[in-house]
């Protein structure tokens, strides 16, 4: 069997038992990188230098035990707002084009700790602002499945690195949904967990209330073995928070029996934006996990008309502020010439930044600013406590909600910037996780008229990870083996031989 | 026409640097005077990806210093940001408290010519300092610091309760001498530890309406805040006897020219957007915290001067001045208690201590002598071992090097002799024996006290001082 | 939708306040979308919130510390060694007084 085939946690069983050494793992993803960035373009940086030191580390420290968790040795990819310390953390702007940090983000830290390869960097949306990756300022992702098709955003190159087989796992971030979304549009699985169970140390900030690290995979159980690695408690984040450990991949079992699902009746309405193909995946899978235990219900979630505006005055807000240290002093680009310090302010950060992050910090410099603070900020702060309160009360009922990742499938290259607030729209379904704090986990679950993938999300009230990874895993099951876009290809190469 | 009246009104913005061992969100140092940039890391340089974490410490401070003030406390409060580009601050934002800072409402009775005032606290809240501008003349650009950039800092600030120079002062000093007692905040004006903006309007008396006001920036000794005030409210009454306006307006103290000038800039929106920091929870500060906090609270001055006068029999003037300073109202006591002559360790204190303060530039907190070897000196002074000269070249080596009195007494035979009596019998013997040449010094020739001094020496083989064999033979004779 | 109109005052002021160089046809682009997405925004304002508190922190965290110990070392050189101009380990900026 090719090395390719393995889930992150069957190469590790076999780097365990020594079927498969560290370094053919590791060259079976370089060699796949190869063949495959000339059409993806899912990374901005690969240092095979540094990949193979890393390597002879790692096999040093499985021999002498230091590594000994279920994915030791497997390669994996990082989103480029991540900091990796000694290589370049670009979030994919101008402004970090040669950004190298001295130190590494706590969750790299972790992944290190365990005995994983960081393999390269991922290309993503410019700051992570956006759903396609096409606001990246070193190029665009193209979607594994289907290369005019954008990968999602704003973790595209983190998606399409797993689905096109180049690592087999990833990191990305999400704030609005930058994991589920892309995740859905690959045909892999990704999951933000709850607000504060990974460290945002070393993560650059978007939207520090809502940011979270979060693991992109082929399937639920190298979700769950991922989020073991990189979830805990970090000094170094006020915002983290102590968790017990809760060893989410022994747990799964799948047991979907009498669990409640609910499904807000407002997703399903959504007429004219809801892709014919998601709802009927919607309704399949709502019969699926209802023939099979699941009590799957219609409920009103409420407020859902008031999560994009909420979600973006408050996102972009603290963007604003979060961005303002890219000033051309510290790190980064600085315009060549300028008159006097404030010219300088304005000219590196007009160069630097590229479009879609300067609306964002013009729109929340606005919402900020004296006058209009009440009436935009605060009001958004009120909203988003009755988002919450609507999320404690359907949680009240129900253990966890279903919903699309997206109302559609994979965008077209080139469709969806010119109009930003309708790719702003498009965000209906996750942004309002992130509000409440939500862990939500994306999975696919059919394929549409296109043959592009689509996802789902199963979204559990904080904390309750463990009982949303049971029930993906049990839904995972019920669908049966779903290939990642590379492993797709080459059944379809195969069967056009055959035929 | 009669000439009209004006009166100042002036309110105080006072930044405190707190005493603490690491800034306020990283565990760097707050050292001052490190090489630039070496008391630095990702968080306090605002590197991509860094995060606060605050200091319990500053906390502490704080609560203390809003406790001492009579400040009511927030018991939860918060911090914001306060959004504004420049490049001594690293995230471009400072992090700070607006909407629930953790003090309010407090105020301080200082002591003026005409007797006691209350100058009232609007609120005290934390925040963290920022870095140091230099300007390079080489490359005419300036260099940033960072060393500084997240020292925790207390903005005190109070209401516009100030009318004169003499009452900032006074609030200032009784501020100053609060946070050294707390052991908050060492205070110290020239190294920016603590530092006043000062708003300033003035008004008719009898208005009870304010003017415009002006704040005035870069004022780093008590006598350039006293110029600067005298120079901006002739400057205010100038600008409304003309018919013009005083314009609201940050300006920039100049010391050298006794002269403000404005601080414009286009660039300058002066909206600091504040909204909450997403990055860190708030504080909550219950009942217990604040009851712990009140009880380790020290003794303040006012309290132990009166207890000075009632336990030591001071004078009130000596009991204050002698709690000016915490630290050496405590090498004081404990003087005083190991001598068990508080007004003998009074006088030391008042005298010597403060001639060689001055004379050697230190401040008070830098005294760092045994209180048990002032204590032995006075003590060996009581019992006639070493005379008042002798005395002070010892009390001098003390407070230099903290040597030991007795032994340094031995070493340099400033000891009258093994015994007093001894030495003077045998200087009764010895003048008895020269009755004549007594007289002749007696008529004024003064060589003849040398040949005295020569047959005590040789009758003591020695063992004696020959400066304090003098200064006996002249107390005999006269 | 509601309509939002940006005066060219407003938004002078904004473009100071992000602190970016705008041409004036990126300036006209960005006004009309910041019109448009507000005007969508302003949708909140259907929404009665009288009475609910500003929701600041998700969770009833408070009071997390660190002990006042210096841990940090000297990191000067990794850390202006970033800077796009620096002198004598000091971060190079034009100049700052006038």
């Amino acid at each position: 069997m090719d090395i390719l085939e393995n889930t992150a946690l069957s190469l590790g069983k076999k780097i365990r038992l020594k079927e498969i050494g560290v370094r053919e793992a590791v060259k079976a993803s370089l060699d796949q990188i190869d063949r495959q960035e000339p059409k993806i373009h899912a990374f901005l940086d690969v240092d095979e230098k540094k990949v193979y030191a890393r390597v002879k580390e790692v096999e040093e420290g499985i021999k002498a035990g230091r590594y000994r968790g279920p994915l030791a040795g497997v390669p994996i990819a990082v989103k480029d707002n991540i900091c990796t310390k000694g290589q370049k953390t670009t979030c994919a702007s101008r402004i970090l084009g040669n950004f190298v940090p001295p130190y590494n983000a706590s969750a790299v830290e972790r992944l290190h700790a365990a005995g994983m390869i960081v393999i390269g960097k991922t290309n993503m949306d410019e700051f992570a602002m956006g759903s396609t990756t096409e606001t990246s300022a070193f190029g665009i992702t193209h979607n594994p499945w289907n290369t005019n098709h954008v990968p999602g955003g704003s973790s595209g190159g983190s998606c399409a690195a797993v689905a096109a087989g180049e690592a087999f796992a990833a990191l990305g971030s999400d704030t609005g949904g930058s994991i589920r979304q892309p995740s859905a549009y690959c045909g892999v699985t990704g999951i933000k967990p709850t607000y504060g169970t990974v460290s945002r140390y070393g993560l650059i900030a978007y939207a520090s209330s809502l940011d979270q690290i979060g693991p992109v995979a082929r399937d639920t159980a190298d979700c769950a073995a991922l989020l073991d690695v990189i979830m805990g408690y970090d000094a170094k984040d006020s915002t983290s928070m102590e968790r017990k450990s809760e060893n989410f991949l022994d747990s799964l079992k799948g047991d979907l029996h009498g669990v409640r699902i609910g499904v807000p009746k407002e997703y399903l309405d959504l007429a004219e934006n809801l892709d014919p193909d998601v709802k009927k995946a919607m309704v399949d899978t709502i019969h699926l996990l209802s023939r099979n235990g699941a009590i799957v219900e219609f409920f009103q979630l409420g407020m859902v008309d008031y999560v994009i505006p909420a979600y973006y005055i408050i996102a972009s807000a603290e963007a604003s502020s979060n961005l303002a240290r890219f000033d051309g002093v510290k790190y980064g680009y600085r315009t060549p010439e300028a008159d006097g310090l404030h010219d300088m302010y304005k000219k590196t950060r007009a160069e630097g930044f590229g479009e879609e992050v300067k609306r964002r910090i013009l729109l929340g410099s606005f919402v900020l600013s004296s006058g209009y603070y009440d009436a935009y900020y605060l009001k958004a702060l009120r909203a988003k406590a009755l988002i919450k309160k609507s999320f404690d009360d359907a949680f009240y009922k129900y253990d966890m909600i279903l919903a699309p990742a997206s109302p559609t499938t994979a965008p077209e290259i080139g469709k969806s910037l010119q109009d930003p607030l309708k790719m702003y729209l498009s965000d209906i379904y996750t942004t309002a996780v992130n509000l409440a704090g939500l862990p939500g986990i994306s999975i696919p679950v059919a394929m549409d008229s296109k043959g592009l993938p689509v996802g789902l999300q199963l979204v559990g009230n904080c904390f309750s990870e463990k009982k949303l990874l049971d029930a993906a895993y049990g839904l995972e099951k019920l669908r049966g083996s779903f290939p990642m876009a590379f492993q797709a290809k080459v059944e379809k190469k195969h069967g056009k031989e055959r035929a | 026409m009669m000439e009209k009246q004006y009166e100042t009104v002036i309110g105080l913005e006072v930044h405190v640097e707190l005493a603490s061992a690491t800034k306020i969100f990283c565990g760097c140092s707050t050292k001052f005077g490190g090489a630039p940039n070496t008391h630095t890391c990702p968080v306090c340089t605002g590197m991509p990806g860094s995060l606060p974490v605050l200091n319990r410490q500053v906390v502490e401070y704080a609560l203390a210093l809003g406790l001492a003030a009579n400040c009511g406390i927030n018991q939860h409060c918060r911090f914001d940001r306060k959004n504004y580009f420049y490049p001594d601050n690293p995230q471009n934002y400072q992090i700070s408290q607006l909407y629930v800072p953790i003090c309010h409402d407090g105020w301080l009775m200082v002591d003026t010519s005409v007797g006691p005032k209350k100058i009232r606290i609007h609120e005290m809240h934390m925040e963290e300092d920022a870095g140091k501008l230099i300007h390079d003349e080489w490359e005419d650009c300036s260099l940033v610091d960072y060393n500084r950039s997240g020292v925790p800092l207390v903005e005190i600030v109070s209401e516009p309760d100030m009318r004169s120079a003499e009452e900032v002062i006074a609030y200032l000093e009784k501020l100053r001498m609060i946070c050294q007692y707390l052991g908050v905040s060492d205070c110290k004006l020239q190294e920016g530890s603590m530092r006043a903006d000062v708003n300033l309007s003035v008004r008719e008396v009898g208005s009870d309406k304010l003017g415009t006001r002006t704040e005035m920036k870069n004022l780093n000794s008590f006598k350039a805040i006293a110029r600067a005030i005298d120079g901006e409210r002739a400057r205010q009454i100038e600008l409304l006897e003309e018919g013009r306006s005083v314009v609201q307006e940050t300006r920039r103290w100049d010391d050298n020219k006794e002269y403000s000038y404005a601080m414009r800039s286009k660039e300058d929106a002066k909206d600091y957007r504040y909204f909450p920091d997403p990055d860190l929870p708030s504080v909550y500060i219950d009942d217990e915290w604040i009851s712990r906090v009140k009880k380790a609270q020290p003794e303040m001055q006012p309290e132990k001067a009166a207890r000075y006068q009632k336990d030591y029999g001071l004078s009130e003037y000596d009991a204050k001045q002698l709690t000016q300073s915490r630290h050496l109202a405590e090498l004081f006591e404990k003087t005083a208690d190991l001598c068990g002559n508080p007004k003998k360790a009074a006088n030391w204190f008042l005298g010597e201590t403060l001639r060689l303060l001055k004379e050697r530039g230190l401040e008070e907190e830098e005294v760092e002598f045994s209180p048990e070897h002032l204590a032995a000196l006075i003590v060996s002074v009581e019992k006639g071992e070493v005379n008042n000269q002798g005395a002070k070249e010892v009390f001098e080596k003390i407070f230099d090097e903290d040597v030991e009195p007795m032994a340094y007494i031995e070493a340099h035979g400033l000891k009258i002799s093994q015994s007093a009596g001894e030495a003077k019998a045998v200087v009764d013997k010895i003048l008895a024996a020269n009755a004549d040449a007594v007289e002749k010094y007696k008529n004024g020739e003064e060589k003849v006290l040398g040949f005295l001094v020569g047959q005590i020496m040789k009758e003591m083989k020695g063992k004696c001082n020959p400066g304090q064999m003098k200064e006996l033979i002249i107390s005999k004779v006269k | 939708m509601a309509e939002h109109k940006i005066s060219d005052e407003v938004m002078a002021n904004t473009e100071l306040l992000a602190k970016l160089a705008l041409t004036d046809e990126e300036r006209e682009k960005s006004r009309q979308e910041m019109e448009k997405i507000l005007g969508y925004v302003d949708k909140l304002n259907e929404l009665d919130t009288e009475g609910v508190e500003p929701l600041i922190s998700l969770f009833p965290v408070e009071n997390v510390f660190r002990e006042d110990k210096v841990v940090n070392g000297d990191m000067r050189d990794e850390l202006v060694d970033l800077a796009p101009r620096k002198k004598d380990g000091q971060y190079l900026v034009p100049k700052t007084v006038e």
